[in-house]
């Protein structure tokens, strides 16, 4: 497999603080790679390195081999990089559909094709039967899959997913999963996510990338991860106790 | 537009014209920082934008013409009597009408204040008319020599009181329990809270301090100009473009921008021509927003 | 969306019909209560839509009739080229205050301020060229009131009354349309969340400046409709904080970021306005200022009671009557 995103020695400081450190790895085309850390490990600052947000201090991030370093947040959603917010942003005015239909306009000039393509990302994440409500009167489950299905509508070929399970039921949090692997299945989506909830993350993800303040500490398959000492001594052993 | 160079060139070159432009702009300068004092502690502290400000500052003005005409109060005496009035004032719209808005968002708050300016401004012209009210004091054309300079001692009086005003304000910000927690309050909201600090009671005496500040400024004010209900926006934008150029939120800044603007404001007046002193000070409103906008004692956001 | 297109159609047969109902005093509130609603829909374009807040939108009607009156004055050429050169002046005016707050992210209430900066830094630019009139002011020579000459918008009341009719009418129908395409859904996604809709590809800095563009545009138009309507330019007037403050009433009252919300608001708060004065001139009190004062109690209340606007509130009331 190719590399779809290569992350190559990234670095950003703000205030003199190290957020992220020298991290670097990648992502294969189709693949689902997950990212995870203790809080303040660095992982929304890695994920705004990359959808545009902030700039890095120092390294290089390429996509389908194009680097990204300097283009805007709009232009990396243009190449392909779909991005959803730790905290949700939904627009709250809007409704359901019509969220989605913003993010469909990336690649649909008409607004009625835009509306049609929403209404198909809608359906597959079970939010059809809302489509005309205000976004501002969700559920915060509800929220996190319009925050998805939004992010969905501009047809990336790359999904950055921030935090989508946390907040959720088990049973949701199973649906949630359910969803990304039919997507990563059939139409080869690749998928980046950070997560804390890990059973999802074990779930879905073929390669594990471990960050801990801001450096990256550890990488591997899912089972690798789990019996890494460094990893357990930092992140998973503070979780299995808490 | 006129631009006359050769007497720009015979005024900048006359040493003891200049001399007296710079002292006279300070001295009102001082007054301006007063002004603008309250906007910037109401911001730094309610986080709320007071469009009303100059609004507030005529309020001032008026009610010192209403008690020097009909009590024969000197304006430097009823400085007590409207800052008092004003802090009432102040206290309750922030408790019965602003508090209100806190959670709303930050255009609909700014819009209200608008409201709000509307109705003082309209109300002044509905019970004062548009025409020009103005004091005469005894002291009004009383000025004093030092060396080349000429010093009106009507605007050393404004001015004196000024200093005096800001000082005690910082004193009360530094020393007092009551100005320790508006600090809190406005550094750390949360933490102010966990503490047990009532912070809508400390927002509404800063909205009151603020009135306060601005009603006394307004008395100062009207020795040195008429008031009329006109002026009040300019003034509300004027007490902007001082914070923003000192900071908003920083007492210190007010004061420096205060005196920044008195003096362009009298150099521009001196050296181009009255009628376009203002425009020199919009044209640094909108250098600063553009390229400084936490101001020139601001702490970047 | 009955409520609405009912509304629509009842307005507009009315509006048509209006000058053979009305008496010439009732015609004049109603051109000035369609020009609140023009240009209070040019400004919804620019805040309602997009979320950019301005406070100096008497600027670009100051601007738009200085050009096309200018125009007139000084080689007789009439406002159907002077509009386009207002436009073109306006919207060069707003595409550099854009650009510049855009470009040094000045943002809120700080762009609001930088609004306002300008707009008064023209006002006393415009008291002092000299060309223009200054301070003095500037005067259309007045035409006849009887003819109608629509070539160089000479005539009586009729006719600029079905002119600012025409106009208010097509600019609430352009904002009917721009809400439905991809720059209306742009707009509205970035005046709820900028940072999200640049995440969603949308180009946040160009579609901003465009809004602001064509608000500017548009609002040239409804100054070159005052410099015809009145004849007069004083730079004191036409520029004032005031006028920016007042044609903003009507669409924030009526509901900002709806299409009929400024149409609505324009034809509550000037009649109302008017309204207010005749009683008090009645009780033979002054009444110098009693009309903004009235204004701003009504602000404070819809803001306070109605956030959403007049209209929004009644179509929900509606809504909610037809349920039932």
């Amino acid at each position: 497999m190719t590399d779809l995103l290569v992350v190559d020695g990234v670095s950003r400081s703000f205030r003199g603080l190290r957020a992220v450190s020298e991290v670097g790895f990648t992502v294969p085309e189709g693949g689902i790679v997950g990212l995870i850390g203790p809080n303040g490990a660095g992982k929304t600052t890695c994920f705004n390195l990359i959808a545009g947000v902030l700039r890095p201090d120092q390294g290089d991030i390429r996509f389908a081999g194009r680097s990204l370093i300097g283009l805007r947040p709009d232009q990396i959603a243009a190449a392909g990089i779909g991005r959803t917010f730790q905290i949700v942003r939904p627009f709250p005015e809007l409704t359901v559909r019509q969220n989605v239909t913003v993010g469909a306009l990336l690649r649909h000039r008409r607004v009625a094709d835009a509306e049609a393509a929403a209404d198909a990302v809608l359906s597959r994440l079970e939010l059809a039967t809302k489509a005309d409500r205000h976004a501002g009167s969700l559920t915060l489950p509800d929220r996190k899959r319009l925050e998805v299905a939004r992010a969905l509508a501009t047809n990336p070929r790359l999904l950055l997913l921030d935090e989508v399970m946390a907040g959720l039921r088990p049973t949701e949090i199973d649906a949630m999963v359910a969803i990304l692997v039919d997507l990563n299945r059939t139409t080869g989506l690749t998928i980046l996510l950070i997560e804390h909830v890990m059973r999802a993350v074990m779930a879905l993800c073929q390669h594990i990338v471990v960050l801990h303040h801001g450096e990256l500490i550890a990488a591997g398959p899912p089972a690798a991860i789990q019996s890494n000492p460094t990893v357990i001594g930092s992140y998973l052993g503070e979780e299995a106790l808490g | 537009m006129a631009l006359d160079l050769t007497s720009f060139w015979l005024a900048i070159s006359n040493g003891e014209l200049m001399a007296n432009t710079l002292v006279k702009g300070t001295l009102t300068g001082l007054v301006y920082g007063l002004m603008a004092l309250g906007l910037s502690v109401i911001f730094g502290v309610v986080r709320v934008v007071n469009f009303a400000h100059g609004e507030m500052m005529v309020v001032g003005m008026y009610g010192a013409w209403l008690l020097a005409v009909h009590a024969g109060l000197d304006p430097l005496l009823a400085m007590p009597v409207m800052a008092a009035l004003l802090f009432a004032g102040g206290y309750l719209l922030q408790r019965g009408l602003i508090n209100r808005f806190v959670t709303r968002p930050e255009h609909v708050q700014f819009l209200l204040l608008v409201a709000v300016a509307m109705i003082l401004a309209n109300t002044a012209l509905m019970l004062f008319g548009p025409d020009a009210r103005t004091v005469q004091v005894d002291y009004a054309f009383d000025s004093i020599l030092v060396g080349p300079l000429i010093l009106d001692l009507i605007r050393i009086y404004a001015a004196g009181f000024a200093i005096l005003l800001t000082l005690l304000l910082f004193a009360f910000f530094r020393f007092t329990l009551t100005g320790k927690a508006i600090r809190a309050a406005a550094d750390n909201l949360l933490g102010a809270q966990v503490i047990g600090l009532d912070h809508q009671r400390l927002y509404a005496l800063t909205f009151g301090i603020g009135a306060a500040a601005v009603g006394a400024g307004g008395c100062l004010m009207l020795l040195l100009i008429d008031a009329t209900p006109m002026i009040a926006s300019d003034f509300t934008i004027l007490g902007f473009i001082i914070v923003i150029l000192g900071g908003l939120g920083s007492l210190m800044g007010a004061l420096v921008g205060g005196i920044l603007i008195g003096v362009s404001e009298a150099l521009a007046g001196t050296l181009i021509e009255p009628s376009m002193k203002s425009m020199v000070s919009f044209g640094l409103l909108i250098l600063v927003l553009l390229i400084r906008p936490q101001g020139l004692f601001g702490r970047r956001g | 969306m009955i409520a609405a297109r009912a509304m629509g159609g009842a307005l507009l047969l009315a509006g048509l019909a209006a000058p053979w109902l009305a008496s010439e005093y009732v015609l004049s509130v109603l051109i000035v209560s369609l020009w609140f609603a023009y240009v209070g829909q040019a400004w919804n374009i620019m805040m309602g839509f997009a979320g950019q807040l301005s406070l100096g939108h008497a600027m670009y009607v100051g601007l738009g009739a200085y050009a096309a009156a200018g125009l007139f004055v000084f080689t007789g050429i009439g406002p159907w080229l002077g509009a386009p050169l207002a436009v073109i002046v306006a919207v060069i005016a707003g595409a550099g205050i854009g650009w510049l707050g855009f470009r040094f992210q000045v943002k809120g209430v700080y762009f609001a301020l930088l609004t306002i900066a300008f707009a008064e830094f023209t006002r006393i630019l415009f008291d002092h060229i000299t060309v223009l009139g200054g301070s003095g002011g500037l005067f259309l020579p007045v035409g006849q009131r009887s003819g109608v000459d629509l070539i160089n918008l000479r005539g009586g009341p009729v006719m600029f009354y079905y002119v600012i009719f025409v106009m208010t009418v097509a600019i609430t129908a352009l904002s009917w349309a721009l809400l439905r395409t991809r720059l209306g859904y742009q707009w509205q996604a970035i005046r709820e969340d900028a940072e999200a809709a640049e995440a969603v590809g949308v180009p946040v800095f160009r579609t901003k400046l465009l809004a602001v563009m064509l608000s500017a545009g548009l609002t040239a138009l409804g100054g070159v409709f005052f410099a015809f309507y009145y004849n007069t330019l004083f730079p004191e007037q036409i520029f004032a904080k005031s006028r920016s403050i007042e044609m903003i009433l009507a669409p924030i009252i009526g509901g900002m970021g709806t299409v009929l919300g400024p149409l609505v608001g324009a034809l509550l708060l000037t009649p109302l306005g008017e309204l207010t004065m005749a009683v008090i001139a009645g009780l033979g009190v002054t009444n110098a200022g009693v009309r903004q004062v009235v204004f701003g109690v009504l602000l404070i209340l819809v803001l306070w009671f109605l956030p959403q606007g007049v209209w929004p509130w009644l179509t929900q009331r509606w809504a909610k009557g037809r349920r039932q």
